[in-house]
């Protein structure tokens, strides 16, 4: 990869090396530049946070607060159940993620290794709704879970996003992979179906797991407009409705509201920093997710 | 080759096969009911109830109260009548489905290639030996998992009349002096701004990964051929970087259509009607209006374009992959 990175770069011409070192020099200010602007916002709402009110606005802007206020951050535990949509986010994702996972690699497995009727029917059915935004079917879905009871509960948000069919197309396509000769072998040694899932294909799968599992999970925690319609009280809501109604309840105390941005941001931070491998490796091969 | 494993199967002698497949198909569908049954409630049905509603007029309520009315619901977000005695810019100026249909065209146009433009160059400049390239693609990437709320309250601080934005502004020139969000021209333009700046590092991953797939050689013949940079850049990262873009600008059409979470954060679909988009319209009528019947024809209106974009991806996927 070196290699090809090297070559790509020896395009410069060689009878200039002078040429190339200044192409270098703007390389790195063109990406760091890029940098800057890509980190500032985030930068902006914690230099914000940690200022008084009156002063996040003052000019000419000051980046770094000539007091820091870090009791911005205990007053807001106070204003806002905080705690409370930290723990019905982590309940939703983490049940979601489960769900999804779990039920999609069972359905991809039928869909890519076993015969049964109507299959090729089932999954276009499948394919086909990946690409009916979820926006054109809400109301119909809103309408029907409200007459199952679900509206303003935590489960009316599980349901919606766990048996998305995506989890399905994205499994199916990676056990397609997996030789099929390996499921027949296991057949003859008397391994049963659901055998060859848990001890076969689960394991071989891991990659793929992976990427469903991080993606579900970050989706699901930033999820905005479903738990918005769905999630009224507010014991109910998730980090981000909570947040929006933090913000339209106090819609000038800048200095709180972008306390907690920055606390709403933290725990999707530390989950994209650990496994930002994954996360670049799981959009280069699937692409997928827009 | 599953379909013929299947009907080789079924041309054995019958009567010992059946019980066996009946079996083996239980099998498979018990793999398959978990997922399908929640699949199938929450959406299969949704998307076909959807079709049906968008025939209706509906204000919730019993399903006694439902009203067939046909395509009564189209001649009314299109507002045939009037348009078809005023003329076609009628609908773009004074109908509400024109208006969120124009600005989810222009927001469409101008996001999609400056978002491809800005991935391209940042993974053409990461693709070089660069050091630190792996803190610079984590730096480019973070705004794409990081939520919308917090990012675009963020911004819409900074777009405020004191904020940074029109600090530097002003230090520029001087000549602007308002609440991004809040000037009929500049509100669009902040939505744009920001899904170019969130989604930016997702497309440039995509494109490095579609760099490592160039053949070296190809850049050597080039070489040797005396093409200096931008001819190589031109003649050969371009023409096999196309199914890529192709493929990116599909998927970031359609999700340009889907705009939603921005517009209501920062604007609220407004001033006025600037910012107005089709999601933003189909939820004004589907939870504040309850015009079930209206909000689902509106979507289905987003549903042929969306599909329209699918369907080429599709026949440009097949076309590429035969090349």
């Amino acid at each position: 990869m070196s290699q090809i990175a090297q070559s790509n770069a020896g395009g410069i011409r060689p009878n200039h090396p002078a040429l190339a070192v200044v192409g270098r020099v703007l390389l790195y200010i063109v990406l760091i530049a890029v940098a800057l602007f890509t980190l500032i916002p985030f930068v902006w709402m914690l230099s914000a946070s940690l200022k008084l009110d009156r002063e996040v606005f003052s000019y000419p802007i000051r980046w770094i607060p000539e007091i820091f206020h870090w009791e911005n951050y205990s007053l807001i535990w106070s204003k806002v159940p905080l705690l409370n949509y930290f723990k019905n986010t982590a309940l939703i994702a983490i049940l979601v993620t489960c769900i999804q996972t779990l039920t999609s690699s069972f359905a991809a497995y039928a869909f890519a290794k076993l015969q049964f009727r109507g299959r090729n029917t089932l999954f276009i059915c499948y394919v086909a709704t990946i690409a009916v935004p979820w926006q054109t079917y809400m109301l119909p879905q809103f309408i029907l879970m409200r007459s199952m009871g679900l509206y303003d509960t935590l489960w009316a948000i599980v349901v919606l996003q766990s048996f998305s069919a995506f989890g399905v197309f994205l499994m199916r396509q990676f056990y397609q992979g997996i030789p099929t000769e390996l499921c027949e072998a296991a057949r003859i040694d008397g391994l049963s179906e659901y055998g060859i899932w848990a001890r076969i294909m689960l394991p071989l799968s891991r990659a793929a797991i992976a990427t469903l599992v991080i993606f579900t999970f970050v989706g699901t925690w930033n999820d905005y407009m479903g738990p918005m319609i769905y999630l009224t009280r507010d014991v109910n809501k998730t980090v981000q409705v909570g947040l929006q109604r933090f913000i339209q309840e106090n819609s000038s105390d800048y200095h709180l509201i972008m306390a907690v941005s920055v606390c709403s941001l933290l725990p999707v931070s530390i989950v994209f920093l650990s496994l930002q491998k994954y996360f670049i490796q799981g959009i280069a091969t699937t692409g997928l997710k827009g | 080759m599953a379909q013929s494993l299947e009907t080789n199967g079924r041309r054995l002698p019958k009567r010992k096969t059946t019980r066996y497949e009946r079996k083996k198909e239980l099998i498979a569908y018990s793999f398959l009911a978990p997922n399908f049954i929640g699949f199938a409630v929450f959406t299969l049905l949704p998307v076909l109830f959807s079709i049906f509603l968008s025939f209706v007029k509906w204000k919730g309520g019993s399903f006694d109260s439902m009203q067939w009315v046909g395509l009564g619901n189209y001649a009314e977000i299109f507002k045939t009548a009037k348009v078809a005695e005023k003329g076609i810019g009628y609908l773009f100026t004074k109908v509400d489905l024109g208006i969120a249909l124009k600005n989810t065209l222009f927001y469409t146009l101008i996001t999609v290639p400056m978002t491809l433009v800005c991935a391209m160059a940042l993974a053409l400049a990461l693709n070089k030996a660069v050091k630190g390239a792996v803190a610079f693609r984590t730096v480019f990437f973070f705004p794409y998992v990081a939520s919308m709320v917090a990012i675009c309250v963020c911004w819409r601080f900074m777009m405020m009349k004191d904020g940074p934005i029109n600090q530097l502004i002003m230090a520029l020139d001087g000549s602007f002096n308002k609440s991004w969000t809040a000037d009929s021209t500049m509100a669009i333009w902040s939505i744009i701004l920001v899904s170019v700046w969130r989604n930016m590092g997702y497309y440039m991953v995509i494109y490095l990964a579609a760099l490592q797939g160039v053949p070296q050689d190809l850049y050597e013949a080039a070489t040797m051929d005396g093409a200096n940079k931008w001819q190589q850049f031109t003649h050969v990262t371009l023409p096999q970087l196309r199914p890529t873009t192709f493929f990116a600008s599909t998927m970031l059409i359609i999700s340009c259509f889907k705009i939603y979470d921005v517009v209501k954060i920062m604007t609220e679909g407004g001033p006025g009607r600037s910012t107005k988009m089709l999601v933003t319209y189909i939820y004004d009528e589907a939870f504040s209006n309850f015009n079930y019947g209206i909000a689902s024809s509106i979507a289905m209106v987003l549903l042929v374009i969306v599909l329209i974009f699918t369907l080429i991806q599709f026949s440009m996927e097949d076309k590429y992959a035969n090349n």
